[in-house]
């Protein structure tokens, strides 16, 4: 029941910009759906397949902004194929036929071609946004028309995308008019940059604020673009691979001591470590700092500069930094809140000094109390030490630890890490994300299914040993929205014991692991609201080889609640039971 | 799809049994599918193994046999499919780098190498070093591309039949194509309807095959099959039959 008039409810609710709270709001009662869903701008959608675009359209007629998730998270390590699935045509044309207002459109993992952003450029006229992260399928002909035609762009952010670069002038396409960028990140092309269109468009964006270069922009370039935009706040470096002359350097320093915004910083592949000293000044200004490229960069450089980087927030690095650069950080680095520490060789057969071990991991955590996110990639760990950072930093909302060789125990007393894993759990009571890795047994899962009552993603490989694993984090994991599995030996007991747990999460990703066929018909005929997708190995096995044995363990398993049953886009290395 | 799962972290040490007169005879070992075909010089090297046959190599469920037999060597994470969980993008760069290192310690060296060594230097690089160097590919009248991993690799032989296995055989996305063809296609002699061609550091499109391979695979960006129709325009770098000879890859 209503005490005010719609107008006003709609006004509240504008307030209210978090989807989930909006989703909470619209099931109140009939008038707030209406309320709610007509007044909503923003939607978030993490399963493309989940919803069709008509359906979308209909509920939100005034929608400004969509968000989509194509591929499963997996598919970021080749273990989906290409042509899966997860195509943004249908999305852009179902928009652009009912004449929504789109102004910002934010893939993830989805397929876009040329013509779908040539679609795109000319439905909308008040387009203003994209944002394509790990996407594939189009090239910079594509670029070029999102360029020439949409008026107002201001932001156009291409993060890890697999680019075909043709090479031609996507950035002469911008017209002379357009002077309203605030965000181009454009780092992830691989071909050449004209460079003297880029300088011109750079010039006439007063509103620029985030830039992010590819490595065809070489030093003076940079400087130029520097110098003509010190309003920068976000600055991704291209690459040099000579020294810089004195000159040149003193060009380069000049610009950067007038960039008195600049507070990211990120690129740095194939760089000289002698530009980097270049940076010094506004080390202390910096909140976020992404070097995880910078393969050039000896652990000694890395220290030199980080260790004025007092304000740091965001910390993306390689393990070439190695424990000593670790305690640096933990010393230096007071308000860390994230740290992403990558593997720089993974062979592991070069008995690699510098690598991060658990003695880093431990600095970093007595070091860093506001620490909340972390992903760190190392070569051993123990359990003491996961008990330590369980201990000294009990704020952890995301907690991802892979130890580069499968099944790797405690490297001191040879034990399972289920203890230091079940540490983590039992103290970071806010864990919504957890990957676990090292040699691990159901026990792991029983602390996790009984402590991680916020948990919504977690990841596991190559542990477990029994069905009941897996059981104990369905049936202890309330939140939990996405499990992925691969290479551990849970089956169709594990699968089939809360068929109805399903419909809770967005999707479930089992892969090498021993379900059977049989197993997951059987889930399909139970859970009808399900889309269960067998992806198979061959892409000419289709249906055949499969009718035959349903005792034959499934490769990859892919399961994910829909409201618009099968789709109808599956190439023929999938079957949808 | 498949193709670089299968051709790549596994593969690469594997490979250079084939072609080359190395002793030992190490049976040729291919992935499931989209592997690199047992026929010709090799046909008599091995039978189409699977990544069954191999408890180290590919999945756990592969792997127990040997983890339940006991002390196993504990594997190598490059040798585990989609480990580790580093994302595409991310392990290319990281790969480039890696082998553009090598290639500037090699060119320090300096050494000039005999046929032999060569050899041996390339198989000790794909055991130790670079594993996975993914380029992408194209063919005319084929909507989607498709990446293959040069350094799973040992020759154009290899990368021949990879394409053509990826394209011809099997392949409902393939427009027009799919059952056509009956016989091995033959990219590299000129003889087919298809010529493969790439794309150089510089930006020049070439015929493949007029290089050493080494050299190709450390200039090559990409890779496209084009319809020979329309490769005329790189008929003036297309050599002789005799010159061929002279720069046969090694």
């Amino acid at each position: 029941m209503n005490y005010f008039p719609d107008e006003v409810i709609e006004h509240i609710f504008d307030s209210i910009a978090s989807h989930r709270d909006r989703n909470s709001i619209s099931l109140v009662c009939k008038s707030w759906h209406k309320i709610e869903r007509c007044s909503r701008k923003k939607v978030f959608i993490g399963n493309c397949y989940a919803i069709d675009p008509e359906r979308l359209i209909g509920r939100f007629p005034c929608l400004k902004s969509l968000t989509l998730k194509g591929k499963p998270h997996f598919a970021d390590f080749n273990l989906v194929p290409h042509e899966w699935g997860g195509f943004v045509h249908p999305w852009i044309d179902a928009l652009a036929r009912a004449r929504v207002g789109l102004e910002e459109l934010r893939l993830k993992r989805m397929v876009v071609s040329d013509e779908s952003l040539e679609l795109l450029s000319r439905s909308f006229a008040n387009f203003k946004s994209l944002v394509l992260v790990s996407c594939e399928g189009f090239t910079t002909d594509g670029l070029a028309s999102i360029a020439a035609n949409c008026r107002h762009l201001r932001e156009l952010d291409l993060q890890e995308n697999e680019i075909d670069d043709h090479r031609g002038q996507w950035l002469n396409c911008f017209p002379d008019s357009c002077i309203t960028l605030t965000s181009l990140n454009f780092a992830c092309l691989k071909g050449e940059t004209n460079l003297a269109a880029l300088e011109r468009l750079v010039a006439r964006s007063p509103n620029l604020k985030s830039l992010k270069v590819n490595r065809a922009v070489p030093l003076d370039a940079l400087t130029r673009l520097m110098s003509c935009a010190p309003q920068l706040v976000d600055l991704g470096v291209g690459s040099y691979e000579n020294e810089p002359d004195p000159e040149s350097f003193a060009k380069l320093s000049a610009a950067i001591n007038k960039c008195t915004s600049l507070r990211c910083l990120s690129g740095f592949s194939e760089v000289a470590p002698r530009c980097l000293p270049a940076f010094y000044p506004i080390c202390q200004n910096l909140i976020s700092l992404n070097l995880s490229y910078a393969a050039e960069i000896q652990g000694n450089h890395l220290i030199k500069f980080i260790q004025f980087c007092k304000r740091l927030q965001r910390l993306w690095i390689l393990d070439s930094i190695g424990d000593k650069g670790l305690e640096v950080v933990a010393s230096a680095c007071k308000e860390l809140q994230e740290l992403r520490v990558f593997p720089s060789d993974l062979h592991g057969e070069e008995d690699n000094d510098a690598a991060v071990t658990e003695v880093g991991l431990v600095a970093i955590s007595a070091g860093c109390r506001k620490l909340h996110s972390i992903l760190y990639f190392c070569k051993q760990m123990t359990n003491a030490a996961l008990i330590t950072v369980a201990k000294n930093c009990p704020n952890f909302i995301r907690f991802r630890l892979c130890i580069l060789e499968p099944n790797k125990p405690d490297h001191i007393t040879s034990q399972s890490l289920d203890e230091g894993f079940g540490a983590i759990v039992q103290a970071c009571k806010g864990l919504r994300r957890l990957s676990v890795s090292g040699l691990l047994t159901d026990k792991v899962f029983l602390y996790i299914g009984m402590y991680a009552e916020q948990l919504e993603m977690l990841s596991i490989a190559f542990a477990g040993d029994t069905d009941q694993g897996m059981l104990y984090v369905l049936n202890g994991c309330k939140k939990l929205r996405k499990l992925e599995i691969r290479d551990s030996p849970f089956g169709n007991a594990a699968l089939l014991a809360d068929v109805e747990k399903y419909e809770t999460m967005r999707s479930l990703w089992m892969s090498s692991c021993d379900v059977t066929l049989g197993g997951c018909k059987r889930l399909a005929r139970d859970a009808p609201w399900l889309n269960v997708e067998i992806i198979n190995e061959n892409e000419s096995n289709g249906m055949e080889q499969n009718e035959e044995d349903e005792r034959e363990k499934v490769d990859r398993l892919y399961l994910y609640r829909t409201v618009v049953g099968t789709r109808k886009d599956a190439p023929s290395c999938v079957t949808i039971l | 799809m498949i193709t670089e799962l299968e051709m790549g972290k596994a593969e690469s040490e594997l490979e250079l049994g084939l072609g080359l007169s190395l002793g030992g005879g190490t049976a040729s070992k291919i992935g499931k599918s989209g592997g690199v075909g047992g026929s010709g010089a090799w046909g008599e090297r091995g039978r189409l193994l699977t990544a069954k046959d191999f408890p180290s190599v590919g999945s756990k469920r592969a792997a127990d046999s040997a983890s339940h037999a006991g002390a196993s060597p504990p594997r190598s994470s490059s040798q585990v499919v989609g480990w580790p969980p580093i994302g595409s993008h991310r392990m290319n760069s990281l790969v480039n780098n890696q082998a553009a290192k090598s290639a500037r310690e090699e060119e320090e060296a300096g050494k000039k190498k005999v046929k032999d060594d060569e050899t041996k230097d390339v198989t000790k690089k794909a055991n130790g070093k670079v594993q996975v160097g993914f380029i992408k590919v194209n063919m005319d009248g084929v909507a989607i591309g498709r990446k293959v991993d040069l350094n799973a690799h040992s020759s154009y032989e290899n990368l021949a039949q990879t394409l053509e296995d990826m394209f011809f055989r099997n392949n409902p996305g393939t427009i027009g194509l799919t059952g056509q063809f009956t016989k091995p296609l033959r990219l590299l002699d000129g003889s087919s309807e298809f010529v493969l061609t790439y794309e150089d550091k510089e930006g020049d499109w070439m015929l493949v095959g007029d290089v050493p391979w080494r050299m190709f695979i450390t200039s090559v960006k990409r890779l496209r099959v084009m319809k020979t129709s329309e490769a005329n325009g790189l008929a003036a770098r297309h050599q002789e039959p005799n010159e061929r000879q002279r720069n046969q890859p090694v």
